[in-house]
């Protein structure tokens, strides 16, 4: 009993350590069980904040390193029984400029990459087309303005109507997910409705989250790499159902989007009448920043 | 001088309800906080528990979950952080380190006390009316206004937080007094021990900071209930206001968590090290400067929120340099043992553990401290761990370091210590097992505040908590998708912290009932790190230093 016990125990660690890659490279993007680390980069700016925070935890794992020594060393060397008799030092101001300067300079180190990466992800110039993302208790609305003004809601699939057999994933899979286009500057409109809550439009491997303010229009852009499908969860908590309003976003090549263009403005017509005006409304009474 | 420990005692109901003295209000204080504690924890439990699988286990649905997180949040920052190290071990030993017959004002103090108690009345009745207040701590409006919380819940909130508010003006009021005028003569500001310059700079923060908060809370509740508009973009206003307005205050909040800390532990690092604190004036001064860029850094909490890239670029750099006075404080802990002759009991244990996790708390913060890197790890699990890591990690360590260091002084009691030994690793292994894996759901991207997550439902035979762990960890593994795994290690290890937490119970009602006699100075603090509490017997006389102590 204890052998078999200890032996899937071994399994398991075995399994578990084998499937850690630091950054999970499934082609499938929901996190792994085993997951540690960040999830796979799908765009350029989910690329450079993975390399970022992968020299970040290098310097952060060598500075408790350190720490964890130096407590370890202290309590080893000058326990009462190794040091009887402690030693009367008070202060050292060589030491203390050199352990204020030192930090103060490692820190200086990061901040220059840390701007670096921020105006990255802030903004393009050379934008090829629009989303307009609108959060609302507790569902997402979609808009592509340069496109006919598609437009439709995004609601999560209930749990009972889940189909494995599609992929479909608990509290992830939405009824219509948006189609973008690869290798696309897309500019990212996000805002919630203006009698609503404040969510946050996030999709981890894009590197992207922005809160969706009533009254504010906030904007990125991402630029996807990829084909694939690809999931987000609101994160600023936005009442009862603010675990079940998921993202999801199928990337498709350029001329898979055209298609999906013709096929959509037949099945989202109906819709555009209203979300026009509301579109009108938000655009004249918002600075856009 | 111990025959004036029973001198001038009034009887139980004056001595108790009316008090005007600071230990007596140091004590309320401490009960306060364990009970409030206590509770606070329930909620911990209850939440990790419901988090162990994914589908629904207890709650309702989200909106009791949300006033889960809500309540748990208000209470162990409001009524268990701050009475506890601020309104307990500040109001005992803030005078006592001083050479102080009480705090300045004596009845501001009682006022202070019977502040928080309705207070906490008030915030605990709103969970029970209409559907509670499920807004987070934060309180973000519109989620918090009319539009998302109908009903009174809020505004019972609301009022809590008006009611701990002026109760922890008035304290750090008379903390400010008392320090300034109150010292022995012969105590300079560079000769005070670091607790009380740790108090100081914590009654700047309070008294600056909490009126803003007050304001920004008034708005709100003008806002749902006589039709203002702060707040509301229908009318003119912002909701990006209020996180302005609540971050201006919320940012030095956790340094008024944190720097108490950082006093009590300088204190037991000194007296079992048998070495006076390494840089004294360093660290003096690091925590007036963590102090000073604490009221600079607030919308660090608001990456996101869409507010400029310059902003967010600036307080990026404002945020990293906190690493700097930080830094001093940890080496200069290390350094104060370095050269030590050390001993390790139960306090010693817990300030250890404090550097430690502080540290691992503290790194990161830095990580955090990027805008573009928190683009991806803002409201994730990432933040619950780090933010864990430093205030429920270190605060409540410092809290029970304080605890150990001082019951023997304020009881005249000790505390069993094999039994203070068992609590500490206990404690440590747990939180430890609940905190560390969150890194890995956050940086996988689970958003924080969710009643469940993205996970297949385990076949029935492994649902709940009784089953073989192996068994369930084999079949979560083999799922291609979720956040399981390191749920359940988290809740796992939840319920080796609530063990924990009996305990401590055990230990403080066997210490006050069966601990054996403490002595005056039963640490036997050395003259070269001794503080004026150490002259004094154990508990100190009902009115102390009749003669004056001089400080040389």
């Amino acid at each position: 009993m204890m052998k078999k016990l200890s032996l899937s125990l071994f399994a398991f660690l075995v399994t578990a350590f084998m499937s850690i890659p630091l950054v999970n490279a499934l082609a499938d993007d929901a996190a792994t069980p085993t997951q540690l680390g960040l999830r796979a980069a799908a765009t350029p700016q989910m690329e450079r904040i993975i390399g970022f925070h992968n020299g970040l935890l290098i310097l952060i794992t060598i500075i408790v390193i350190f720490v964890t020594l130096l407590l370890a060393w202290v309590a080893l060397r000058y326990n009462k029984k190794a040091n009887p008799e402690p030693s009367k030092t008070t202060h050292n101001v060589p030491l203390e400029i050199v352990w204020t300067l030192l930090p103060a300079l490692i820190v200086a180190i990061i901040a220059f990459p840390s701007f670096k990466m921020l105006y990255y992800l802030d903004r393009n110039d050379n934008i090829e087309m629009t989303l307009k993302v609108t959060g609302s208790q507790w569902y997402w609305s979609y808009e592509y303005p340069d496109h006919g003004g598609i437009s439709f809601d995004s609601y999560m699939i209930p749990e009972d109507e889940i189909d494995e057999s599609k992929g479909q994933k608990r509290l992830l899979s939405t009824d219509n997910p948006v189609v973008l286009p690869i290798d696309t500057n897309i500019a990212l409109q996000i805002t919630a409705k203006p009698t609503d809550v404040i969510h946050a439009f996030t999709v981890p491997a894009f590197g992207v989250k922005k809160d969706a303010v009533p009254g504010r229009m906030n904007e990125t852009w991402v630029r996807i790499d990829k084909p694939g499908t690809y999931f987000g969860q609101c994160s600023e908590i936005c009442g009862k159902d603010h675990s079940y309003m998921p993202i999801e976003i199928k990337a498709v090549t350029k001329e898979e989007f055209e298609k999906w263009l013709i096929t959509a403005k037949e099945e989202f017509a109906s819709l555009n009448d209203n979300t026009l005006i509301f579109a009108q409304y938000t655009h004249s009474n918002n600075g856009v920043q | 001088m111990s025959d004036h420990s029973s001198d001038h005692k009034p009887g139980f109901f004056s001595r108790w309800f009316c008090s005007t003295n600071h230990k007596d209000i140091g004590t309320l204080y401490i009960i306060f906080s364990i009970i409030a504690g206590i509770i606070g924890g329930w909620f911990s439990m209850i939440m990790r528990h419901e988090l162990g699988d994914p589908g629904l286990q207890i709650a309702a649905d989200g909106q009791m979950w949300n006033v889960w997180i809500t309540a748990h949040g208000l209470i162990m920052v409001f009524f268990v952080v701050m009475p506890g190290l601020i309104g307990g071990f500040g109001n005992w030993f803030v005078p006592l380190m001083i050479g102080a017959p009480d705090m300045a004002f004596p009845r501001l103090n009682n006022i202070s006390f019977w502040l928080i108690v309705p207070a906490f009345l008030l915030l605990v009745a709103s969970a029970f009316v209409g559907p509670g207040a499920g807004t987070g701590w934060t309180v973000y409006p519109p989620l918090s206004s009319v539009v998302g919380h109908p009903g009174a819940s809020v505004d019972m909130a609301i009022f809590a937080l008006h009611l701990a508010g002026a109760s922890s003006i008035l304290g750090a009021a008379n903390f400010i007094t008392t320090i300034f005028n109150m010292r022995a003569p012969g105590m300079t500001l560079h000769k005070m021990p670091l607790f009380v310059w740790a108090m100081l700079v914590t009654s700047f923060l309070l008294v600056l900071s909490l009126p803003v908060l007050g304001g920004a809370i008034t708005m709100l509740l003008t806002d749902r209930n006589f039709g203002t508009a702060f707040f509301d973009p229908a009318g003119g206003g912002d909701p990006i206001l209020y996180q302005h307005l609540f971050w201006f205050f919320g940012h030095p909040e956790v340094y008024i968590m944190i720097l108490p800390a950082f006093g009590i532990v300088s204190h037991i690092v000194a007296t079992f090290s048998k070495k006076p604190v390494f840089g004294y004036l360093g660290m003096a001064y690091a925590m007036v400067a963590i102090g000073f860029v604490g009221f600079i850094v607030w919308a660090h909490h608001m990456y996101t929120s869409g507010i400029s890239v310059n902003t967010q670029a600036y307080f990026t750099a404002a945020t990293l340099i906190i690493a700097v006075p930080t830094g001093i404080k940890i080496f200069s802990w290390i350094a104060t043992m370095w050269g030590g002759s050390l001993s390790f009991p139960t306090p010693m244990l817990w300030a250890l553990g404090f550097i430690f996790l502080f540290t691992v708390g503290g790194v990161t913060g830095v990580v955090l401290a990027n805008a573009g890197m928190d683009t991806s790890l803002h409201d994730t699990y990432y933040v619950v761990a780090h933010f864990h890591y430093v205030l429920s990690l270190g605060a409540v360590f410092a809290l029970f370091a304080g605890f150990y260091y001082w019951i023997g002084k304020m009881s005249g009691r000790q505390y069993p210590e094999l039994a203070g030994k068992i609590h500490f690793w206990l404690t440590f292994i747990g939180v430890n097992f609940v905190f560390f894996p969150q890194h890995f759901l956050g940086l996988a991207g689970m958003p924080r505040r969710y009643v469940d997550y993205p996970a297949p439902i385990p076949p029935e035979h492994l649902q709940g908590m009784l089953v073989n762990p192996i068994e369930k960890i084999q079949w979560i593994v083999s799922q291609d998708y979720g956040y399981h795994l390191w749920n359940y290690v988290s809740t796992l290890g939840a319920y080796l912290s609530g063990v924990s937490v009996i305990v401590f119970v055990f230990i403080v009602l066997y210490t006050l009932f069966f601990g054996r006699k403490a002595e005056g100075n039963y640490w036997n603090v050395e003259p070269q790190v001794m503080t004026l509490e150490w002259t004094l017997s154990s508990p100190p006389p009902f009115h102390q230093f009749d003669i004056q102590p001089k400080v040389k």
